[in-house]
Parts: structure tokens; sequence; C-alpha cells
């Protein structure tokens, strides 16, 4: 699969070219060009940021379609906890997990339940490695795919460990084939997900060489058909759940760290506040840190654009959800899940932003960005299909737009073609200089002119 | 071959809200240019140090960086008070930040000590009551 993988796509028909997600995308990966926007595959990092703001909806996520738990013989479904926190007054998970069986699908693992796992693994962990503190959490595949292409001395920092939702799908492969005997590829693991980013990791993991995820379906399309199903499952539902408070957790912000009995932690959420602590973490402002939890989306994964509940709604719901639940209930000792824990791959780091192919074209590059940003008007207002100046005269360098996309660029030149065309008019009717001279030139003029004017139509369509 | 790549900018006085800006705007243009991870890693905490004393210590100033597939260097200019003694200033944890700064985690007497672990080459030119200049340079 494609290093460069992604699950955030546009759909063309719907986009108007406006200016929205260019200005939004945290890793300025979009462009308007001819009228609708691109996504440069190399600096996305599936954070879905573009999803939420497109008022047309151009922007979607691909995933998996309910009824393709059909095509396999034996179907384990992985909830993510964050959909627990999309149900009102829900006393207990245990009706969202029978409600999923009532659905079609043969067994549950509680992603939550492997996250307890990992927390546990993760308390070992730092034990084992004082030197190499903090360790970055590795659990949001976007924060992963960012530090990969824009933070390459956090690497050595990031937790090897593959995030609960892989410990889950392995662990479910081992019971499933155990319990019915059937070959791999007639077992479906299907991860109910909060977000796109998922689905990108499922397609394309980073840590290991192949994720045992093999479908992902969206929590906003599996809730409104739980829904009725959890109507059905009677008031004494099957105790099947094997999470607890800690898993549970994970479907907010602050809930990774929280598993891990340290104080001496940092969690932050929100895609731009995640980049914030990372570029302080590269500079080595903070003293004292053994971990640092970081989410792309704001309030943690139930904030993913997959989910139905508002993120803050969504967390009150979990935490009501979890009062009476023990701390955990899942342990490595009686899991043997040693074998789906560590990263078994090296994330290698993946120059994406120079700006040219060896550090000589860049530094040529970057001098020409500097000389072109000076000249550019510094408003950012977005017109020429690039988010800032500064990200044009990059473009520019790069030769993959020019300076007439500019529109005041191009209003300028404009202004002094018209008034070379006024004065050429005045010495003709002055009978100052040759006429046929003047009037070819005079035409000249007005061909630029028009051309100019044609380009300010294109950007239009 | 081209000429250096050479920004300047202004720190501004007893900001700390924008402390950090400048190091942080070299910091990403060494990334567009490929320049080695360790090497943007040195010149941002460098600079990071010597940025923050000068808004600490000297009332603000002008920073000058040049930039050639070579080296960078950075020239730290103000016109604060001068470092009296040199040498007592660079020892780890020596200090004399004023204890608001060290509110905000400043002032752990480490600033010197790190641009001068930080970077290749390192020059002090100080005056007391004229000002202080510091030239740093990161080979690449």
């Amino acid at each position: 699969m494609d290093k460069f993988y992604h699950s955030v796509r546009l759909d063309e028909s719907l986009c108007r070219g406006c200016i929205n997600c260019i200005k939004r995308c945290p890793t300025q990966a979009i462009r308007v060009r001819n009228g609708k926007a691109r996504i440069n595959s190399k600096f996305c990092i599936d954070c879905g940021e573009c999803i939420r703001v497109c008022p047309h909806h151009a922007k979607q996520a691909t995933y998996d379609r309910l009824d393709v738990i059909k095509e396999y013989k034996y179907t384990v479904a992985l909830p993510a906890p964050s959909l627990y926190g999309q149900f009102n007054n829900l006393e207990d998970v245990n009706i969202v997990l029978n409600a999923l069986l009532l659905m079609g699908f043969d067994d549950v693992m509680e992603v939550g339940a492997a996250a307890e796992l990992v927390s546990e693994a993760t308390r070992a962990y730092l034990e084992e490695h004082q030197e190499n503190l903090p360790m970055i959490s590795t659990a949001c595949p976007s924060v992963v795919r960012l530090i990969r292409v824009r933070f390459p001395n956090l690497i050595p920092h990031l937790l090897p460990l593959n995030p609960p939702v892989e410990v889950a799908a392995c662990l479910a492969v081992k019971k499933a084939m155990e319990k019915t005997g059937l070959p791999r590829e007639d077992i479906g693991i299907c991860f109910i997900s909060p977000c796109p980013s998922k689905v990108t990791y499922a397609k394309s993991p980073l840590g290991t060489e192949k994720s045992q995820i093999d479908r992902v379906l969206a929590i906003k399309d599996v809730y409104p058909i739980l829904l009725s199903y959890m109507k059905a499952v009677g008031p004494d539902p099957a105790e099947i759940g094997t999470s607890g408070k800690i898993g549970v957790n994970w479907g907010r912000s602050g809930g990774e760290a929280g598993g891990l009995f340290t104080e001496s932690y940092l969690a932050a959420d929100g895609i731009e506040n995640v980049i914030r602590v990372l570029e302080d973490l590269e500079d080595q402002k903070f003293s004292n840190l053994k971990f640092v939890e970081l989410d792309a989306c704001s309030g943690g994964c139930v904030g993913g654009v997959l989910t139905v509940e508002n993120p803050y709604v969504a967390e009150v719901k979990l935490k009501r959800l979890r009062r009476y639940m023990p701390v955990a209930r899942s342990h490595m000792d009686g899991e043997h899940a040693e074998d789906c824990m560590a990263w078994t791959k090296e994330v290698d780091y993946e120059p994406v932003f120079s700006l040219g192919h060896n550090i000589m074209e860049s530094f040529a590059r970057l001098n020409q960005a500097e000389r072109l940003l000076k000249k550019l008007p510094g408003l950012d207002c977005g017109s020429c299909g690039a988010p800032t100046c500064k990200a044009l005269a990059e473009d520019i360098v790069r030769g993959e737009a020019r300076e007439e996309d500019c529109v005041y660029y191009l209003r300028e030149s404009l202004h002094k073609l018209s008034a070379e065309v006024s004065h050429l008019a005045d010495d003709m009717a002055a009978g100052e200089k040759d006429g046929r001279e003047t009037l070819r030139l005079l035409k000249e003029y007005i061909q630029k002119i028009s051309d100019d004017m044609a380009k300010l139509d294109e950007e239009k369509r | 071959m081209d000429d250096a790549i050479v920004l300047t900018y202004e720190v501004s006085p007893d900001d700390f809200t924008r402390a950090g800006e400048a190091s942080s705007d070299v910091k990403s243009k060494l990334k567009q240019m490929g320049v080695p991870p360790d090497a943007v890693r040195k010149v941002a905490i460098a600079m990071y140090e010597g940025e923050i004393n000068m808004v600490i210590h000297a009332k603000g100033g002008e920073i000058t960086v040049s930039i050639t597939p070579e080296k960078i260097t950075m020239v730290l200019a103000d016109v604060g008070p001068g470092i009296p003694d040199v040498d007592l200033a660079m020892q780890a944890g020596y200090s004399t930040a004023p204890d608001a700064v060290r509110s905000l985690g400043f002032g752990a007497g480490m600033g010197l000590p790190n641009m001068k672990k930080y970077t290749d080459e390192m020059k002090i030119d100080t005056t007391v009551g004229v000002g202080t200049t510091i030239t740093m340079v990161v080979n690449l």
C-alpha cells in the first residue's frame, strides 16, 4: 500500500473552489486549482479538519459500508470507546455490545479492553526506558503521520506500541481462529471508528507491516441501526464487556495518560494545539515529563468526524457511564497479548516539506521564495488558491504556481499596461511619433491586457 | 552560487508572549531547506535560549541569521546592561534572572551553557553599560 495512502478525499462535483479548507488545513496540504480543491497527498495527515469545515460537504472520508460483514463467514465487531459516548442515558456497556451481536456480528472485542493492556504495557515501557523520556503516544494515527513528516527529532520519542485497535484486532483474530477453526480470510475484523484517520491506519499502518483490521465502519453509520437493536436487548443483558474505567476513558482526551498513574504527563487535543506542543517539545521546552498524549481531534476520539454527538457532551456521557466500573478489567497476564503489542517496523522521517530535492536546490529555492514573498501583498487572502502568500511563494519556486496567480500582482500589471496604453494614445494624438509603430505597440499592450483578463476569468472558473 | 539568505528579527522587550517567534521561524525555514534534523535542533535550541535572554536581560534587540549551504550564523545584538563576568555567566546554574521570569520557568542558569553546547562556535562581545553581541555558528 502507498505510504501516503489517504482516506480523506474530495468529491469534485460538490467542490465550489472556496477557500475554507485551504485556510484551515493544519499542514497546508490543500490548494484550489482551476476552481477545485486539490489535496497534496504527501502533506495530508488525514486529520479530517477539511471535512469539518467544508460548507459544501465536498471533503469526504472513505470507509466501508455496513453490508461488508456479509462477505465473511465469521465477523468480530471492534467498538471504539468513543462509541459508548454517543448514546443518551446508557448505563451499561453490555447493552451496546449485545446489540452489536443482534446486528449480525458473531463476536465483539472491545477496543477499550485492549486499551487497558496498552496502558499496562506503556507503564512497563516508561519504567524501563527512563533515559528516553518523554514518550509520545502513538494511538492517534494523524499525530504519528504529522511527526513523520514534520518533527524528525521526535521520532525516537514515539511510543513503539501498537494502538489499542490493532491490539484488539490481533487478539480477536487469534480468538476467532481458535474458536471456529476457520482460515484467516474467512474472518472479518470490523472496527467501528470515530474517524477516517483509522481507515488510513488499517490500510497503510505505521509501526507494523500489515494491520489485522479488515474493515472500518463509521460510528455515524452504525449508530442509527444500533439504536433499534439496543431496544431489543432485554433488561438483563449478558455480561460480555471486558473493559473497565481505564479502557472507556481512552475515548476522551487525557484518558490514555490517566491510565499511566503518573502526574508527569501532558495531554493536548485539537490539531493546532498538538502542533504547538510538538514545536515546544522539539525545542526541549519541557522538563520532567514522562508522557505526552496527543489527540488530533478536540476532545479526543469523541471529537472524530465520523461521530454523531457533540464531543463535549459525549465526554460527559462517558464519565457517567464509567462511574461504577472497576478500574480495569483486562490484564496482560490473562490475555497473552505480548506478541500483539510491540511495533515491528520503524517509522522513517519523510521530509516532504523540503523545497528541493537536495540541500543546494532547497537553499536556492528558499532564497528565491524569500524574495518573491517581499513582492506579494502579504494579505493571505487565499484568492490564488494557496492559504498564504508564503505558501504561494513556495508553490512558485516548486514550479506549481505562477506569480500571475496572485490577483494583486495581476491587478498591478493591468494598471501598468493601461497606463502605457493611455500614454501611447496621447503620443499618437499629438502626432509626435511614427503612427504605425505606435499603433503596433498599442495593439501589443491591448493584447497583454486581454491575456491578463483571461487569466482572471480562468481563476473564477 | 546564491548569496546567503539573511533574515533579521526585532526582539521586542518584556513581551514573553512573543519570545521564541524568531527561532521558530528559522526552524521552519531550515526544515524546508532539508537541513539535517540534528542541526535544525541545535539552531532552534541555541537561538531560542539567546532570544529569551535578550527579552529577560537586555530589553530586546536584533537577531540576524544568515544561512548558507555550509553553515548557519546567528548574531544576537542588544544594547542591554552587558555581562560583567562572562566566565561566571557561562557556569551552569548561575543566573541573575529576576523572580518574575523564574515563575514562568525561565532563569535556571542554563541559557548560555546550552547555547555553547548546541553550537560549533560561540563568541561573546560584551561591554558593561553598552551591550552584548553574541555570535553563534552551527556548521552543516
